[in-house]
Parts: structure tokens; C-alpha cells; sequence
């Protein structure tokens, strides 16, 4: 069952041409890869899917709700949720006050009183020492390292409870061991239903986590299917060649 | 009648005004920095003017050959000592530098030449052209001439030098400007100083058809800020657009209703214009994240 | 699961060290700052001293105020002279059309200053808020301009240049400049007790987020416009409080000394220099300057020396300490402390052993 479809989606910059009649799937339950040389649209999609960019064209559907023109908090509020490429975190606020900003709260008096309940703070603090930021909780997000702020951000999306994550680059710029904890973090949080859709250069991350992968080319699907698949597939060789056909061999 | 002769001093003086809002739009453009001092710069060019030909006799529009280069002298310092520094928050903090500087330098000008009203008395100011039943000052006609012709200079130097294309490189993509070897740094100091050089043009006329003091600046800088905003920022030709544009309906108001009206009018068309497109009206959306 | 080891880059010490000073000795500075604040007045009785004093709490709640939307927001505002002339007018204009007798009857009519400000507040809130942060700062000081080109153009209402009058309470000389403190220390306390309130609850943490990343703060769920328009009406009651209190104590106003640019200048480097988005920030950014500021007022009497001092003020914070003194002296007391545990951690080199093994000693134990 698909939780997540986009269809033709268009997107230009002026003579740029991002996206260009962008059609893909993503099933439900399953921790999806998206992959494609540099330029072929992975982020755009991203950014119009989870609303910060408004398409030319096409459609996207969220759980048979179409969310083409949402904006991002209504996406967000929909189940959605997307960390960055380069991160984006609250770098003045702590980082359990980074978590609480989204921690969602109902009514006009919820606002007035102190941002952290026992049991909002309770529930923070679970989701930090899932992510391992525990010792960190009072610390100025600004001032953690590139990997722990890749990880406050994936933190901060999950405290929501999405139904689907949208992960940009996670691997980016990350040390091994981080990397392995987040794989691991990301298959405990599949295993209790989370979609997964990431965006990745790191070959290796991307084979060994995905259940299925999609492959993008000049900002359309071009192929996809489970890793072996698609990474003995001489199409998609051929749209890497020159660039990254040397990690795909690697990992083959 | 009344209201032919009010357009028509509308476009003379937005004329001028388009030359130091201009400077404004420009430095905004390529350096993404507010200068808030640019009204107090206006008023430091017509001190400057006005020194000069009140103690050495020169004439304010020759005086031009000297206080231009120096005022442009003093936006390349400035560049150098107080904006290049900045390294987070460019846009706000240069903002509130600016505002900063522009301050002092108020109360600096208002210390060394007091409250007392001055204006540049040249043989010429009442001189006046008529034209059937249109009267239009001398000074409005030369200022505007000179406007057009130093205006006219500055598209050339954009459009046309290779200053102007590492400058109009440096406005669209700093990185890439980087890149390929232009020097920003040199760039941004250049345009400050041309803005500010902008200014003391703009100053002198203003030294000529108005009494000013220190004091005089806040006026200024609320109308270039809000020609600017409704040119769009970054837009030479928008400055231009705008500046005539004001003055016109301000002169017009002016001389329809009432004079204190016509400056309120400013402002008013100014938050009408963005309540429907809050980039201003030749503004292109900006793409900036906050 | 892998553990994730998250030892925080460039941390020297073992345990977590807190950013803030414990709460015993904030609760304790700001009792202590409190005290000294309702007797200063008992101690010194000189009316040029408690004048001062009351400048410094009309500052003080305008400085408050104005930090609750420009501090933690991160929008700042050089024009919330806008809502101080408001204030102004409004009292002046309620005591003279209702004939509210000056003395006591007149400080009922500050939460009316208020009131009005913050309600004028939101159409102009909401227009302003819709551009980009720094069209914002330029537009607050067009609004204020427009405010002051009508108080001297709706001359019917204002008397225009010529200004308004108030009487003067009948109090006698050296008591009569005490109610104004007293109640501008209490319009103070509440002010501080917002800016605390709002710091603390849910509805700070999104204004702090806007601060940050607003395009974030807006994709994680923030109302923004909401929040900041609450803000903006929050911060614009305090201002025309403010704004309140000074009419009646000047007995007059003009539209150039309500519509004050110079107002504008001050509350900003004020909060500045005490820390900008700070809750102690606005206190001790007025405390500091301006007891100061009115002193040499008082010396010499001139507008320019105030614009040169505050304008180089302004540029050195901005340069060398834009976070403001409160940060800077939680940040010492952090360092102090850190030295301190670091040294504690150290194990003692034994007596007559040279530099070496100790130094290995020291490298091992540090996680």
C-alpha cells in the first residue's frame, strides 16, 4: 500500500529546469532510497513534497490526501516530516527546547503555560536517549557538531510522531559509528511502522538499509526496485557514469 | 494649471532624489546591507557644499569635484571599518551599524554646526526659467540635468565597464563572483563609496533648495528608505521609477489639499503600495530564506 | 542498539556544567536588585536623584517591553516611538477631554495607554510583520514618522506644534517626583513578570524559534504571524505605558518628544548592552545607562553629546559584544567554573616528579 505518491511534478527555476514530470511511489512501512547523480531534482522533490516549494505541475498524495499545494507546517501536521541537507535547528535554543518547539500541543492555554509538562519532558527525554543526546540536553543546540545536529534534527521530526520521514543526506558528513547508530535507529522506528524516504550519496548506507530504491535522472523516476536490482541495472550505471558508477561497483 | 507646474517640479525633484536613493538601492543591491546613514550622508555632502562656498566661494556644483571623490573616500572607510567586519547577521547587523554611525555623525554635525538652519545662497538660487505660465527655479533645472547626466554615468559604469560587470556578478551570486576571481571585498567598498558619493550629489542640490540642519536627516532617510522599498531593492531604475513618482504625487497632494498632507502622503502610498505587494513595486520576490 | 558517543566537542569537563547560575543566586540577585529599588527613593530624597529615578523605570518598562518582541523575536523595532507618543497622547488627551484631576486619578489612566497602544498595535503589526526582517526595521521607523506627521498635522486634536499641557499633581516639591517612581517601579515588576512568563511557557519557545529559523519554526507547526503579532500588541502595551507615565511627569506633549527618534535609539542600545533577548538584559542594560544618560543630561544639557555617545555605544556593542553584558558575565561565570572542575579533576603530581608523567596522568583522565 502506498502511503506516499507524487505524479508529474514540475518544477523550474527560471531556465533550470529541476523537475520534470516526476512520477514515483513509495510504499507504505518500508525504508525507501532515493538516489541519482548530483542535479537530478532528489532535494527539489523533497522540498515540494514536504511544502517548501510550491510545483509547476502535478500532484502530490499523502495517504490518499492530496497535499500539492500545502504549506509545510500543514504537511508537517499531516504526518510528514523532513530534516535538511545542510541542517536546520534552533542553534540559541537547548536542545530539549529544539525538541519541544515541535512537540505539538491543542488549546489556547496549553500556550500560556511552561513549554515542558512532566510528561512532554518525559517523552523528550525518551527520544533523546533514543538518538543517544541525552548528556547534551541542556546544551545550546549551536554549539553541537555537524553529526549531532543531524541527529537533534531527526530527534526533533520524530518527537511528532510522523507517520512518514523524510531524511535528506543523513549519512552526510557523519563518522561511521554515528552512521551505524543511525541505521539502527532508523530500522527500530521502521520496525514500529515509520516510512522511511532517504535521500543519500553514500551507496553503501543506502544498499544495506532500503528495502527498495528509487533512482532519479534529470528530474524524473528512472528506475526502481530492491538495491540488488537496481544497482546491477545498467541504466542506472549509465546515469551515474563518470560520477559515482565507482561507489556502485564497490558496494556490488 | 497649479497641477501641471506640481508634476512637473515632482519630476525635477525626484530627479536628485534619485541620485541619493539610488546610492541607497544600489549599495543594498550588491552588498545586502541597509545603509541607514545615507539620509545623515546627504546632509554631511550639503555641510560639505555649503563649507566650501560659504568660506572658499567655490561654487557647489564645482564643489562637486571635491566633495564627491571625498565622500567616496569616506564610504570606502566606512566599508572597510565597520561593515567588512561583520561576520554573522550581515544584512541586521549592518543595518543597525549603519544606524549607529549615522547617529554619531548627526551628533557630530550638530555639534561643529549647532541648529541653526543653513542653506547654500548662491547668486543663482531665485533664479528662475519661465515657460508660458509654468515658473520653474534655475537650480531645479540644473539639478536635474545633473541627476540625469551622473545617473546616466553610474548605468554606464554598470552596464558598460568591467568594474560594472564584477559589480553586477558580485549582486547576483557573491560565491561565484568569488570564484572566478573578482575580488568582493574591493567591489563592496567601491559601491559604498559610489552610493555615499551619490549622496553628496544629492546633498549639494539639497543644500541648495533646502534650509537644513542635522536634524534634517530623518526626514531624508524615511523617504529614500521608503523610495527604496517601493522602487524595490537593488534596482537603479526602480529608485528612479519611485523617486519621480513620490515627489510627484507629494507635489501634487501638496498642491491639491494641503502641503503638511503632501509629506504624509510619502509614507501613506508607501504602506498602501505594501499591503498589496509587499516586495515593492519593481521588487523581485526575494528569495532569501529570513 | 549501537551506542552513539555524543562527549560534546571541545567539553574539558566530565560532568554537565550548567549555563546559567543556580537559581538560588538569580532568585537572590533579583531580590537583591528589587530591595535596592523600592528604597532608593527613602535614601536619597534629592529630587534630582529621584528623577532619575523615574526616567530610569519609564526606560525600564519601556525597555522590557520592547525586549519581549524585539529580543525574542529577533525582529527588532528601531520605531516603537510609535507607541510611546501614543501613550503620551492618549493620557494627555483623556485628562483633558475627561478632566481627570492630576495626581493619583491620573495613573488609573496607564493601562488605557496601554490598552490603546497594543490595540493600534495589531493593524500595524499586521501590515509591518509581512515583510522581510530587515524591510521590517526600516518600516517601523516610517510608521513612527507617519504617527508624528499626524500629531502635528491634526491640529484639532493634537495642537499640532504647539503641543499639550497637563497639570501638574499638587504635590509638594521634594515628594512629588515619588508616586511617579513608585508606580513606575510597579508597572516595571509586571513587565519583568511577563517577559518572564512568556520566556517560560509554550508560546515563548515559538517565538524563540522564529528567532532561530523561522522558515523552520513555521514547517515545525508555529503560527508564526500569530505569535509574532502577540508579541508586537504585548510589547506596545508596555511601550505606551511607558509613554504614560512620562506625560504627566514632563506635564507636557509634543509630537517630536512622543514620536521620538531618540527614544527609539536609546531603548534599543539600552537592551543591547544589557543583552539583547535576555530576561535580565533590559534591566541591566537601563540601570547601567540611564542614570548615566540623565546625569550628564543634567551637566550638559545637549542633545548632540547624546547622539555621539549612544551612537558609539551602539557600535561598539554591535562589534565587540553584540550578545550584550548579561550573556558575557554568564559566560565568565561558565568558565570560571569549568577552570575550577578541570582543576579539580586533576590528580596531584607527586612531590618532586618531573612535569611528564604528570602531564600523561592528566591526559588519560580527561574522557
Amino acid at each position: 500500500m502506498s502511503i506516499l505518491q507524487v505524479s508529474g511534478i514540475k518544477k523550474s527555476y527560471g531556465g533550470i529546469r529541476a523537475l520534470t514530470g516526476c512520477t514515483m511511489t513509495f510504499e507504505e512501512g518500508a525504508i525507501n532510497g532515493l538516489i541519482g547523480p548530483n542535479g537530478s531534482g532528489k532535494t527539489t522533490l523533497f522540498n515540494v513534497i514536504s511544502g517548501y516549494e510550491v510545483a509547476d505541475e502535478g500532484q502530490v498524495i499523502l495517504r490518499g490526501k492530496d497535499i500539492t499545494n500545502a504549506k509545510p507546517d500543514q504537511v508537517f501536521a499531516a504526518g510528514l516530516g523532513r530534516t535538511f541537507q545542510i541542517t536546520r535547528i534552533f542553534a540559541r535554543l537547548t536542545v530539549l527546547e529544539n525538541l519541544h518547539v515541535a512537540a505539538q500541543r491543542r488549546g489556547f492555554m496549553s500556550q500560556l503555560r511552561s513549554w515542558k509538562s512532566a510528561a512532554e519532558r518525559q517523552h523528550a527525554m525518551e527520544v533523546l536517549d533514543f538518538v543517544g543526546l541525552t548528556r547534551l540536553a541542556d546544551e545550546p543546540a549551536g554549539g553541537l557538531s555537524y553529526g549531532q545536529q543531524k541527529l537533534l534534527e531527526f530527534a526533533f521530526i520524530m518527537i511528532a510522531k510522523p507517520s512518514i520521514m523524510l531524511l535528506d543526506e543523513p549519512a552526510g558528513g557523519v563518522n561511521p559509528t554515528l552512521l551505524r547508530g543511525l541505521a539502527d535507529r532508523i530500522r527500530t522506528l521502521n520496525a514500529d511502522g515509520t516510512t522511511f524516504v532517504i535521500v543519500e550519496h553514500d551507496m553503501e548506507f543506502v544498499m544495506r538499509l532500503c528495502d527498495h530504491v528509487s533512482v532519479m535522472h534529470q528530474g524524473r523516476a528512472l528506475t526502481g526496485g530492491p538495491p540488488e536490482q537496481v544497482r546491477s541495472d545498467p541504466a542506472v550505471l549509465e546515469a551515474y557514469l563518470g560520477t559515482d558508477s565507482a561507489d556502485i561497483e564497490e558496494v556490488s | 494649471m497649479l497641477v501641471l507646474q506640481a508634476i512637473i517640479d515632482g519630476i525635477l525633484v525626484g530627479g536628485f532624489y534619485a541620485l541619493m536613493a539610488g546610492g541607497l538601492t544600489l549599495v543594498f543591491g550588491v552588498m545586502d546591507i541597509v545603509n541607514f546613514a545615507q539620509g545623515i550622508l546627504v546632509v554631511l555632502g550639503a555641510y560639505l557644499s555649503y563649507a566650501l562656498y560659504s568660506h572658499l566661494h567655490i561654487d557647489p556644483f564645482l564643489g562637486l569635484l571635491i566633495t564627491i571623490p571625498v565622500m567616496f573616500g569616506v564610504g570606502i572607510t566606512v566599508y572597510w571599518t565597520m561593515i567588512k567586519p561583520i561576520k554573522r547577521e550581515r544584512v541586521i547587523m549592518s543595518l543597525l551599524t549603519m544606524f549607529a554611525v549615522g547617529t554619531a555623525v548627526e551628533g557630530i554635525l550638530d555639534y561643529i554646526f549647532t541648529s541653526n538652519l543653513v542653506a547654500i545662497h548662491t547668486s543663482y538660487v531665485n533664479a528662475s526659467v519661465r515657460l508660458g505660465s509654468l515658473v520653474f527655479p534655475s537650480i531645479y533645472l540644473y539639478a536635474f540635468v545633473m541627476s540625469v547626466l551622473i545617473l546616466g554615468g553610474v548605468y554606464y559604469l554598470l552596464y558598460r565597464t568591467r568594474f560594472g560587470r564584477s559589480l553586477r556578478a558580485s549582486m547576483q551570486n557573491p560565491t561565484a563572483a568569488r570564484l572566478v576571481g573578482i575580488n568582493t571585498d574591493w567591489v563592496s567598498a567601491f559601491t559604498l563609496g559610489i552610493g555615499v558619493g551619490l549622496a553628496a550629489a544629492g546633498g549639494m542640490v539639497f543644500g541648495l533648495t533646502n534650509s537644513f540642519d542635522a536634524a534634517s536627516s530623518y526626514d531624508l532617510i524615511s523617504r529614500l528608505l521608503a523610495i527604496v522599498i517601493l522602487g524595490g531593492f537593488g534596482s537603479l531604475s526602480g529608485a528612479l521609477v519611485a523617486s519621480i513618482l513620490m515627489l510627484v504625487i507629494q507635489d501634487v497632494v501638496a498642491v491639491v489639499w494641503s502641503p503638511t498632507w503632501g509629506q504624509t502622503t510619502f509614507y501613506i502610498v508607501l504602506v498602501l503600495v505594501l499591503l498589496i505587494r509587499p516586495q515593492g513595486l519593481l521588487g523581485r520576490k526575494a528569495v532569501r530564506a529570513q | 542498539m549501537t551506542a552513539i558517543d555524543v562527549t560534546p566537542v571541545g567539553a574539558a569537563a566530565p560532568e554537565h556544567v550548567p549555563y546559567e547560575p543556580p537559581a538560588a543566586v538569580r532568585r537572590g540577585g533579583t531580590a537583591l536588585v528589587l530591595v535596592l529599588l523600592i528604597v532608593f527613593p527613602l535614601l536619597f530624597s534629592n529630587p534630582a536623584v529621584t528623577s532619575i529615578g523615574v526616567f530610569s523605570m519609564i526606560f525600564l518598562v519601556a525597555a522590557c517591553g520592547w525586549n519581549i518582541f524585539s529580543g525574542y523575536s529577533g525582529y527588532i523595532s528601531i520605531g516603537h516611538a510609535a507607541y510611546y507618543g501614543i501613550g503620551q497622547y492618549t493620557v494627555a488627551l483623556l485628562v483633558l477631554h475627561l478632566k481627570v484631576a492630576a495626581g493619583w486619578d491620573t495613573f488609573t489612566l496607564l493601562p488605557v495607554a496601554g490598552l490603546i497602544a497594543a490595540v493600534l498595535a495589531v493593524p500595524i503589526g499586521f501590515v509591518l510583520l509581512r515583510v522581510r526582517k530587515h524591510t521590517f526595521i526600516i518600516l517601523t521607523v516610517a510608521v513612527m514618522f507617519i504617527l508624528q506627521l499626524l500629531a502635528f498635522n491634526l491640529t484639532s486634536w493634537t495642537n499640532g506644534s504647539g503641543g499639550l499641557e497637563l497639570p501638574f499633581p499638587t504635590w509638594s516639591g521634594s515628594f512629588f517626583n515619588e508616586p511617579f517612581y513608585y508606580i513606575g517601579l510597579a508597572a516595571a515588576v509586571v513587565a519583568c513578570v511577563v517577559s518572564w512568563w512568556v520566556r517560560r511557557s509554550k508560546y515563548g519557545l515559538g517565538l524563540l524559534s522564529i528567532r532561530d529559523d523561522e522558515d523552520r519554526a513555521r514547517g515545525l507547526g508555529i503560527r508564526t504571524t500569530r505569535t509574532k503579532l502577540i508579541a508586537y500588541a504585548l510589547s506596545a502595551f508596555f511601550v505606551g505605558i511607558a509613554g504614560g507615565l512620562y506625560a504627566p511627569f514632563v506635564g507636557s506633549v509634543y509630537p517630536q518628544f512622543g514620536f521620538d527618534p531618540n527614544f527609539d535609539l536609546a531603548v534599543a542600545v539600552l537592551v543591547f548592552v544589557g543583552g539583547i533577548g535576555t530576561l535580565s538584559g533590559p534591566v541591566i542594560g537601563t540601570l547601567l545607562l540611564i542614570p548615566l544618560q540623565q546625569y550628564f543630561y543634567l551637566q550638559f544639557g545637549n542633545d548632540n553629546l547624546f547622539l555621539i555617545a549612544y551612537g558609539v555605544l551602539f557600535i561598539l556593542i554591535l562589534r565587540l559584544l553584540p550578545g550584550g553584558v548579561a550573556p558575557a558575565v554568564t559566560q565568565l561565570y561558565r568558565r570560571v567554573l569549568v577552570a575550577r572542575r578541570l582543576r579539580a579533576t586533576e590528580p596531584p603530581a607527586p612531590p618532586g616528579t618531573p612535569a611528564a608523567p604528570g602531564e600523561a596522568e592528566r591526559k588519560e583522565g580527561t574522557p
